[in-house]
């Protein structure tokens, strides 16, 4: 029986399933960002991808170039990143996290309706010039698109790894995530913080609206990759950039093992649903995720 | 003032007050109830078809003065493309005198209307789409899943497929891989590609993407190790270009995928880029605007300023000529029932007779302005779909050119399987199947 098992197919799926995980990562860091410095679970990082990829495409339609588009659609983004935490954010300080949760649920359908009254609904393609076609490794095919966007999702946490560390305002960042009653006692400008840290959320959002957006066309639809990041952050942990990169390689490969070796079992189409019982298990198992910081409290 | 011409006066007051508050049709007006959606995730489809729709209303009461001087009128409630908030807009837009159909585009909407319609005697329209067993005019008289109900949808793509390989019997021994939306609009065809199977001999496997469909490596894979000799996908929103860039991916050959009827559209191909080129799709009417009807809406309706689609390049798109074949085929059956009741403002239940009368042949079709937009319908008291035929248009990176002739999907193998389905319906509803007679006697008001 194990003579016969496809050792091929089983690493085609499990590599497939690794890069897909790294998708699910870029959106999964654009949460811990803002997770990490300010303690809301950001439920519009969809809507703003939605946004940032249907400004890019329809920039790059009305002529903009390629660039220039870029460097007017991070401009916007940051603008809007600033915009919410002075207007939304700011005046719900130190109100309960459910609170925050439930403004940030409000402004995602605010960003998704505002993003079709500007740009339209009509779908779009989004060629960032990267090929497609499949590469042969020993026989198994590999996504030369998708090894670019794990590529692009390592760089990108090299860069946040490195500016959390050694610069002044990343190690503002962490004072904050550590404690932000200390951090203000300190001296912290926690309103320019935060701004800045929504600012970094918008420019991850771009990323990984354009990835997506190249993946799947530039569509309404892009907001609901939001679904995938979620169990991401649960196993990962909801603090940790680290934790959404191994969430999202974990999620990843297991949904994709799941969905070709036991969905039959189920009757197929298991691997949306198959994801939570993942996170599901890690959470009763480690509440904070696997890098997620532990919270302890005085009563 | 006496106390009774007080009560006179107070009476003619508040029947007045009523008669402004609740909105009525004029005598010379026949009012199209649409539960569209212009925002939300799938309102590229929406605008189109509704779009689509629309500009005809406006091309016959621009042109003609209505249908025989019964102007046409509407209004829009938005849906989303959610059911709850469809029906909230039918119980809002319901109480609209002079109603002809309903036509919500939605499965879901659609569903959670039967009852509501068939207690009104109002038509629902379901074009190209609705539960296969609704063809069964004995069962739901009010129901009307006009040119193609997803059976018929299904033996026109296995019957394309078949003319691809040299003939029917040519497909024994071969392998078709279904990949179809989880939901049950994707599993509603499930037993008949079995059914097909078993009678032609080839073998089928059926896998599942869970909606929304934005991701599908595993199922490709899967497919890719199959090693079939085509997939027909059953597809819907997103999920469309990701199968197509992910067979890409995989390696497998876009022109060896067949499109069902919601996997037809621009919107579904555009994203995918020039993974798409190549890709085939089935559809009831062709697109592009080259034909008469769609110039005379060019000419009259967007000459005029009163064009729907805000982007005239989407004139001529498969939704809009979708909701341009759907206006015709609203249209004309009220013209059928005028025939019969008067050039007046129709019931419900007369324009349901219209309908169930709608015969338009290949003649009839050029003569509206539609000669290769569509095929042909033949509407009957119990045949709601009306035998549409169907097509295939391929994709060539820019546009769909259509790549067969008209195909008609095997009638006489489906009807039995829908009676059945439909018998069990009426027997778990304690619904008496319909007779000609019942069909024959109308509501006149």
């Amino acid at each position: 029986m194990i003579a016969d098992f496809d050792y091929q197919f089983f690493i085609e799926v499990l590599v497939g399933g690794l890069l897909s995980g790294v998708m699910y990562s870029l959106v999964a860091i654009g949460f811990v960002l803002i997770y990490k410095t300010s303690g809301v679970l950001n439920f519009a990082q969809g809507a703003l991808l939605l946004f940032a990829a249907l400004t890019f495409v329809s920039l790059v339609e009305r002529g903009v170039p390629f660039a220039l588009a870029l460097v007017v659609t991070f401009a916007i983004m940051v603008a809007i990143g600033v915009a919410i935490e002075r207007t939304v954010l700011r005046p719900l300080t130190n109100k309960p996290p459910i609170t925050l949760f439930m403004a940030t649920l409000g402004l995602s359908y605010i960003i998704e309706g505002a993003a079709q009254l500007i740009w339209g609904t009509q779908v779009h393609g989004l060629d960032l010039g990267i090929e497609d076609v499949p590469l042969e490794v020993g026989g198994v095919l590999i996504s030369q698109f998708d090894i670019f966007a794990a590529v692009v999702a390592a760089g990108m946490v090299v860069l946040l790894s490195r500016f959390f560390r050694y610069t002044r305002i990343g190690l503002a960042f962490r004072a904050v995530a550590d404690d932000q009653f200390a951090a203000l006692a300190v001296g912290l400008r926690l309103p320019l913080i935060w701004a800045t840290v929504w600012a970094a959320a918008g420019l991850v959002a771009l990323v990984a609206g354009l990835l997506w957006g190249a993946r799947l066309g530039v569509q309404f639809s892009l907001s609901l990759v939001v679904l995938k990041a979620l169990p991401v952050l649960v196993l990962g942990g909801f603090d940790s950039i680290l934790g959404a990169i191994v969430g999202g390689l974990l999620i990843g490969a297991s949904e994709k093992l799941a969905e070709v070796y036991i969905g039959d079992y189920f009757g197929g189409g298991i691997e949306s649903w198959f994801a939570y019982v993942v996170a599901l298990v890690f959470l009763l198992i480690r509440p904070s995720g696997l890098f997620g910081q532990k919270l302890v409290e005085r009563v | 003032m006496t106390f009774l011409s007080t009560i006179k006066a107070a009476a003619l007051s508040a029947a007045m007050i009523v008669s402004v508050a609740l909105p009525a049709a004029h005598a010379d007006e026949q009012y199209f109830p649409l539960q569209s959606y212009r925002v939300g995730p799938y309102a590229a489809g929406g605008t189109g078809f509704f779009g689509g729709f629309i500009d005809y209303l406006n091309l016959i009461n621009i042109r003609d003065g209505g249908v025989n001087g019964v102007k046409l009128t509407w209004d829009e409630c938005e849906t989303q493309y959610e059911v709850e908030r469809g029906v909230e807009c039918y119980e809002r837009q319901k109480s609209h005198a002079g109603a002809a159909a309903w036509n919500p585009l939605s499965v879901g909407i659609a569903y959670a209307m039967i009852d509501r319609i068939t207690a009104d005697k109002v038509p629902l329209i379901t074009v190209n789409h609705g539960r296969t067993d609704s063809t069964d005019g004995r069962v739901f008289p009010y129901v009307f899943p006009l040119l193609l109900n997803p059976y018929s949808e299904t033996s026109g793509i296995v019957n394309y497929i078949a003319s691809k390989e040299g003939g029917i019997d040519k497909l024994k021994g071969k392998k078709i891989v279904v990949l179809y939306h989880g939901s049950p609009y994707g599993k509603e065809t499930i037993p008949i590609y079995e059914l097909l199977a078993q009678k032609y001999g080839f073998t089928v496997q059926q896998i599942e993407v869970p909606h929304p469909g934005n991701e599908q490596q595993s199922q490709w894979l899967t497919i890719r190790r199959a090693k079939p000799d085509f997939v027909v996908l059953r597809g819907w929103g997103v999920m469309n270009p990701v199968a197509l860039k992910t067979a890409v991916k995989v390696g497998y050959p876009v022109d060896h995928i067949v499109g069902n009827v919601w996997s037809n559209s621009e919107e579904d191909v555009i994203p995918a880029g020039d993974a798409a080129k190549g890709y085939t799709a089935i559809t009831t009417q062709a697109s592009g605007n080259a034909y008469p009807v769609v110039q005379e809406i060019v000419k009259t309706v967007y000459g005029a300023g009163k064009g729907n689609l805000e982007d005239k390049a989407r004139i001529g798109s498969v939704y809009h000529n979708l909701g341009i074949v759907n206006g015709i085929l609203n249209v004309e059956a009220i013209r059928v029932a005028q025939e019969k009741f008067g050039h007046r403002t129709l019931t419900g239940d007369e324009v349901r007779w219209g309908f169930e009368h709608l015969k338009l042949d290949p003649a009839k079709v050029e003569a509206l302005g539609a000669k290769d937009l569509f095929h042909s319908i033949n509407v009957s008291w119990d045949n709601h779909e009306g035998e549409g035929y169907v097509t295939f248009q391929q994709w060539d990176g820019k546009k769909w050119n259509v790549v067969s002739d008209w195909i008609a999907p095997d009638w006489a193998l489906l009807r039995p399987i829908i009676e059945k389905s439909a018998e069990a319906y009426a027997a778990e509803k304690g619904i008496k199947l319909r007779t000609a007679a019942d069909a024959d006697a109308v509501a006149t008001n």
